[in-house]
């Protein structure tokens, strides 16, 4: 267990925490030299694998016709569930998510077959020749159908504090209304891939584009009936995760797993774009009807707030991400007393997973929408009525019991009103949409409030390994993979910092289950936290060894001995850092130690809905500014001004890489991304030609800014989490949109928009507004 | 004919002989080459994380998604990876100092994007920049430090872009590869490409395989033959015709919209949106009319502005107007063994009102889900001439006779324009798809010439208001 302390070490070499520093593999990217997955040299006789998609939503499989499949030229094997010598199963949970379907299709690209040939043409080409004979059943394909039929992949959840009914009957206003909040496809640049080679006894190694190697170790295993330490999961960078390689690689790993072992050779298995995005899963769908009681202050007396998500067809996370929509659902607000229930359908279309934000988004978007209309409903300022509903001292429980112990929402929405020239602009707006009708603005400042920890609370531990070599360099392994989040860096700085040496001494090794075991998914912002903790323990194990050594040496005391730009001294004796690791080790010291951490604090009981789910929380807001063309719905995001709070910042650049890219993901999700299910439960937006992310011509002008205060918490050396908070910043340009809507009815009445932002939603709602009497 | 494809890659001759003429060149680098800082994203060019950079045989420099092209199509070129710039090149430089990489999948695309930008003399004007960057998707940045990277990077001297080789004879060769012959001609002459179509009529005509590329990356279709419009010579440059311009069939978009800009310079933020750079230095004008689709960018305004398409075939040539050209979804007036040679656009005389117009839901790089093409000219009775034409409206790019009819003699007034609006709706019954709905499509179609009249109530007095020109507002 890590000690308490959170101070710096001796020296910050150069000050290395807290600067500017790139990330490690910034000079490869940019030279192409960084090896992603299907970069990496192929090993003689290695296969390939395509995936053969059912294209019904639900059927029952009559004939799964592979002979043409078989006979096709370079094909070297077929495999269906009869194939499978271990469990048919790749779930992380609920043992629900076949990895091949099981004589029925679940939703429309779900895996039947996989196919292997000598080449990735040959096997794509292979996979076109099944014939494959269905028998339809009815398909549930949305939320409404399965609330109709009562399909859900677990009961419904709530959580209650105090008398929200009697409080919504005696508040002196209410209101009642609901939004529909649409999914998002990750469109991580590397698509999903794996390669598996074989080893000794049948051993298996997978390289694997997964945020989740442990769980990829247990998921391949699982399905080829290995026991843990026959498989080794490595993986030494993604090309993006965003929650999407959570979950979702394992299928891809353990079928390049399973025709590695039934073949005797190598297989890789990476899918083309639109397989990738139809066979995937993505964040849910939302809708969240609400009804709201408040008084003419705005401030709210009682919320009762129903959630439904889409889940998909199999549980995947969904437990988790719905309890986290939970969680958010009070975003910085005190809600006084709330009644919040969130159901979780079951459909036939892909099984939703992790998405940056955890669900999170969608039960903060709810509640931001309530402020909003709020507003509109007792003619004041959004940002009034957000900021008389903040939490504050006295006014500091959640709804699910952890009490609120940080207070700089508040002095950070004060800031940003400010340095934003809110009020100004506010007034500018008003005076712009009084003189035009067709071009509208809006204005919107809210705010993030992010929990911080896995709320399964064992998922919050995690080891490293490091090892300093006799000539003083340094390997340094933890759990924590790299997806671009610049984890791998920050956790190098903790090392260096720690034995006071400079960047260069460390190498950043492969995440690798054989180097550290039984680790939790980089995910939930926790990267930094849970790993840079683990690696300052296992540091620090070896400084100590270090220091005794160097005491014993010099015959001087303990404290006299200092770390400092890459040497050690004690008085005015001094060695290289290199030349004490070579003493050490002649003196048959050991350099090589494990450190674990576990997050402190915590502890959540899921069935009765209280506890302290997190460690701490994350701060931000935004305000934006958008633009709607009231004739045709096209709409703009034109300034984006962001202070968000990152404790104090291990490295500012890489933090602020992470708020901005968050931000424009965020925005991506809430305006021209749409995912659009066809009639048969078909998505007919699987590529980047119909499923559009934000270019750089959609992007702001941004003008973003750190509030630099401590974390209170001892979270590595009082920083912050930073990985998905940033994107719900995003939800203020959402707001402004809506805003601008409004003021065609010059916001006397609410827009009701839903998200995505479309043109033809924006459209349909200013038309609402226009219609309206 | 020559079978043997030559170029050079990153400085260095390569000669192959009679490669599958369908082989990507992306496959080619990564495969066969095991050049693999060139990356697939999506394999249908729209993400441009494979995007490399190329100095064509007529000298120019273009950056082009090698996803969707064959490798018989950069015969002659001068061809540039990410890894022929080493790792000092100052866009390289810039983006590490900007911190314009996260999981780094995407950069190399982005910094041949903005390498090519460099090479051409590109402006470091943010606009210009994020032109030259609108066919790269990143996932993790948010844009921002790559943006800086190349504002800073382009203001240095820009890079010497290497020579092209010069192939004399035109390509040309059979292969068989066991299931078949296959055949890709690159001719260097109409009458020679006239005389291969009337002997191939199956062939695929390939201009620069923007959409092509797709039949074979995304529907793993098999093309026997292909005779590629390229290389011909008199179809590489603008025809002058009387009053007017033709433009040839092997002329890019970004080749002919400096002819259209010269004529109808109203019409360049419109051709902004066509495609992105990558799409704009490969595909071309003739292609993306050539093909009958439905919600082609370019069919409604040329339509509007009474283009006529030049025909060839055999020894004969015919002119048609661009309009009658499209008989039905998938059906156009093309007999077996004809081509487009040239698309004639006229002068304008000065006194018409001008539109293009588009609706999707991403600015940059998007499929419209209504596009139109304005052309309205006044007379003192009021409007004496009046062409609408609209895309993702019906099965074929397709004018609106019965609003053209409403405006005809009418004042151009807003009843006018009323009456306009109402009569597109017995012109058109569009579908629903995920592009839009048919109500969505249906009511920005109208309100489209609703905005083309409140921008033109009359001539010129208007400067067009877009939510994408606009700015934050003004504040003390």
């Amino acid at each position: 267990m890590a000690d308490a302390s959170t101070s710096l070490p001796d020296d910050l070499s150069g000050g290395i925490i807290g600067a500017d520093i790139a990330h490690d593999s910034a000079e490869k990217h940019v030279s192409g030299r960084a090896l992603y997955i299907d970069d990496m040299p192929e090993p003689r006789g290695l296969l390939h694998v395509a995936l053969g998609l059912s294209t019904r939503a639900h059927a029952k499989i009559v004939k799964l016709d592979l002979s043409a499949v078989r006979a096709a030229p370079g094909v070297v094997v077929v495999l269906t569930e009869k194939d499978v010598p271990g469990k048919n199963d790749v779930s992380p949970i609920a043992g629900d998510d076949p990895l091949f379907a099981n004589h029925e299709a679940l939703y429309h690209g779900q895996a039947l077959f996989a196919v292997a040939a000598e080449t990735r043409a040959a096997a794509r080409a292979a996979m076109r020749l099944a014939k494959v004979e269905y028998e339809d059943l009815p398909a549930l394909l949305d939320i409404a159908a399965a609330r109709e039929a009562k399909s859900t992949i677990e009961d419904a959840k709530t959580f209650r504090m105090g008398d929200a009914a009697a409080a919504l009957k005696a508040a002196p206003c209410r209101l009642k209304s609901r939004i529909v909040i649409g999914g998002q496809d990750h469109f991580y640049l590397e698509g999903q891939i794996a390669m598996a080679t074989l080893g000794e006894d049948g051993d298996v190694t997978v390289y694997s584009s997964t945020q989740n190697p442990s769980e990829t170790q247990h998921v391949v295993g699982r399905v080829l009936g290995l026991q843990s330490h026959q498989v080794i999961c490595e993986v030494r960078r993604m090309g993006g995760g965003f929650g999407g390689k959570e979950t979702q690689s394992m299928q891809i790993a353990a079928a390049a797993a399973l025709v590695a072992r039934l073949t005797g050779r190598p297989a890789k298995l990476r899918l083309d774009r639109d397989d990738d995005m139809v066979l995937t899963g993505k964040r849910h769908d939302f809708e969240a009807d609400y009804e709201v009681g408040f008084d003419d202050a705005g401030r709210l007396h009682a919320v009762d707030l129903e959630l439904a998500s889409r889940c998909g067809y199999s549980a995947d996370l969904s437990m988790a991400i719905n309890d986290r929509a939970m969680f958010h659902s009070d975003n910085a607000y005190f809600l006084n007393a709330a009644h919040i229930l969130s159901h979780r359908f079951r459909t036939h279309t892909v099984s939703n997973t992790a998405f940056r934000g955890f669900g999170g988004p969608q039960g903060m978007i709810a509640i931001e929408r309530v402020m909003d209309e709020i507003a509109i409903a007792i003619g004041r300022d959004p940002l009034d009525v957000r900021k008389a509903n903040l939490y504050a001292p006295g006014r500091d429980t959640t709804p699910y019991g952890q009490q609120v112990e940080e207070h700089i929402i508040a002095p950070m929405i004060d800031a940003l009103e400010k340095s934003s020239n809110y009020r100004e602009r506010r007034e500018a707006i008003k005076t712009w949409n009084a003189g035009n009708t067709h071009i509208k603005r809006g204005l919107s400042l809210t705010p993030v409030k992010f929990g911080i920890s896995f709320t399964a609370t064992h998922l919050n531990q995690a080891g490293a390994l490091v090892h300093v070599y006799s000539d003083g360099t340094i390997q340094l392994n933890h759990g924590g993979t790299e997806m671009g989040q610049g984890l791998y860096v920050k956790v190098a700085q903790v090392v260096a910092a720690e034995f006071a040496v400079p960047l260069s001494t460390i190498r950043i090794m492969p995440t690798s289950t054989a180097k550290v075991p039984n680790t939790s998914a980089t995910a939930a912002s926790a990267g930094t936290d849970l790993n840079g903790m683990a690696a300052r323990e296992a540091a620090r194990t070896i400084k100590n060894r270090l220091i005794d050594f160097a005491a014993r040496l010099w015959e001087c005391d303990e404290a006299e001995i200092v770390f400092s730009g890459g040497r050690v001294r004690a008085g005015d004796r001094e060695m290289s850092f290199a030349d004490l690791a070579h003493a050490a080790y002649m003196a048959r010291v050991s350099l090589s130690a494990t450190g674990y951490y576990r997050t402190p604090k915590i502890g959540w009981d899921r069935a009765a809905g209280r506890g302290r789910p997190f460690f701490y929380y994350t701060y931000g807001c935004a305000v934006s500014e958008a633009a709607i063309d009231t004739l045709t719905g096209e709409n703009r995001i034109l300034r984006v001004d962001i202070l968000h709070d990152c404790g104090r910042s291990l490295n500012p650049a890489i933090d602020l890489g992470q708020i901005e890219g968050g931000f424009i993901q965020g925005m991506g999700w809430l305006t021209t991304e749409e995912l659009w299910f066809d009639a048969k439960g078909a998505l007919r937006t699987h590529a980047p030609s119909t499923y559009k992310i934000p270019t750089a011509g959609d992007r702001p002008d941004m003008r973003i800014a750190l509030w630099n205060a401590e974390n209170p918490e001892e979270a590595i050396y009082r920083s912050k989490a930073v990985g998905e908070p940033p994107l719900m910043l995003a939800i203020s340009a959402f707001c402004a949109i809506a805003d601008a809507v409004a003021a065609v009815g010059e916001h006397k009445t609410p827009p009701h928009l839903d998200a995505p932002a479309t043109p033809e939603r924006v459209l349909a709602a200013v038309q609402r507004l226009k219609g309206a009497p | 004919m020559r079978d043997t494809v030559r170029f050079t890659l990153n400085g260095k001759p390569v000669e192959i002989r009679a490669p599958d003429p369908t082989r990507t060149v992306l496959e080619w680098l990564r495969e066969d080459r095991r050049l693999t800082g060139t990356k697939e994203g999506c394999a249908e060019g729209d993400c441009g994380a494979c995007t490399v950079m190329a100095v064509d045989p007529q000298g120019k420099v273009r950056a082009f998604n090698s996803c969707i092209q064959f490798l018989p199509m950069i015969d002659g070129c001068a061809l540039t990876t990410v890894e022929g710039l080493g790792g000092n090149d100052p866009v390289q430089k810039e983006l590490v100092r900007e911190h314009g990489s996260q999981c780094g999948f995407c950069t190399p695309g982005f910094v041949m994007a903005l390498h090519a930008h460099h090479a051409r003399g590109g402006s470091t004007e943010p606009q210009a920049i994020t032109d030259a960057i609108a066919g790269n998707l990143c996932r993790c940045t948010g844009y921002g430090p790559i943006i800086r990277a190349g504002q800073t990077a382009c203001a240095t001297p820009a890079p010497k872009a290497e020579p092209a080789r010069q192939n004399a004879e035109p390509l040309g060769y059979e292969t068989n590869d066991g299931r078949g012959i296959r055949r890709f001609f690159a001719p260097t002459s109409v009458d020679e490409m006239a005389r291969l179509y009337e002997t191939y009529p199956d062939a695929v005509i390939l201009g620069g395989a923007t959409d092509v590329g797709l039949w074979v990356t995304k529907q793993g279709r098999r093309i026997e033959t292909i005779i590629s419009v390229m290389r011909v010579t008199e179809l590489q440059e603008e025809w002058p015709v009387l009053d007017g311009v033709g433009i040839g069939a092997a002329m890019t978009y970004a080749d002919a919209f400096e002819v259209l800009f010269g004529l109808h310079p109203s019409l360049r933020d419109y051709l902004r949106r066509l495609g992105a750079t990558q799409v704009r230095d490969s595909g071309t004008v003739v292609g993306n009319i050539a093909n009958g689709s439905p919600i082609g960018d370019m069919p409604p305004i040329l339509i509007a502005l009474d283009a006529q398409i030049q025909l060839r075939k055999g020894a004969s040539t015919r002119t048609i107007p661009l309009e009658d050209f499209y008989i039905e979804y998938g059906k156009q007036d093309r007999a077996p063994g004809e081509f487009i040679t040239h698309i004639i656009v006229g002068q304008p005389n000065g006194w018409e009102l001008i539109a293009a117009e588009k609706i999707s839901k991403r600015f940059e790089q998007d499929i419209s889900a209504v596009s139109a093409g304005f052309f309205v000219s006044l007379g003192n009775s009021g409007v004496e001439g009046a062409r609408l034409a609209y895309g993702g409206m019906a099965g074929v790019p397709k004018r609106a006779r019965n609003a053209e009819a409403a405006l005809m003699g009418q004042p151009w007034n807003e009843a006018s324009v009323q009456a306009a609006m109402a009569a597109l709706a017995k012109d058109f019954q569009p579908l629903t798809d995920w592009r839009a709905s048919a109500d969505y499509r249906l009511a920005a179609a109208q309100n489209l010439l609703l905005r083309f009249y409140l921008e033109n109530q009359t001539r010129g007095a208007l400067e067009a208001q877009r939510v994408t020109s606009l700015v934050g507002v003004e504040h003390g």
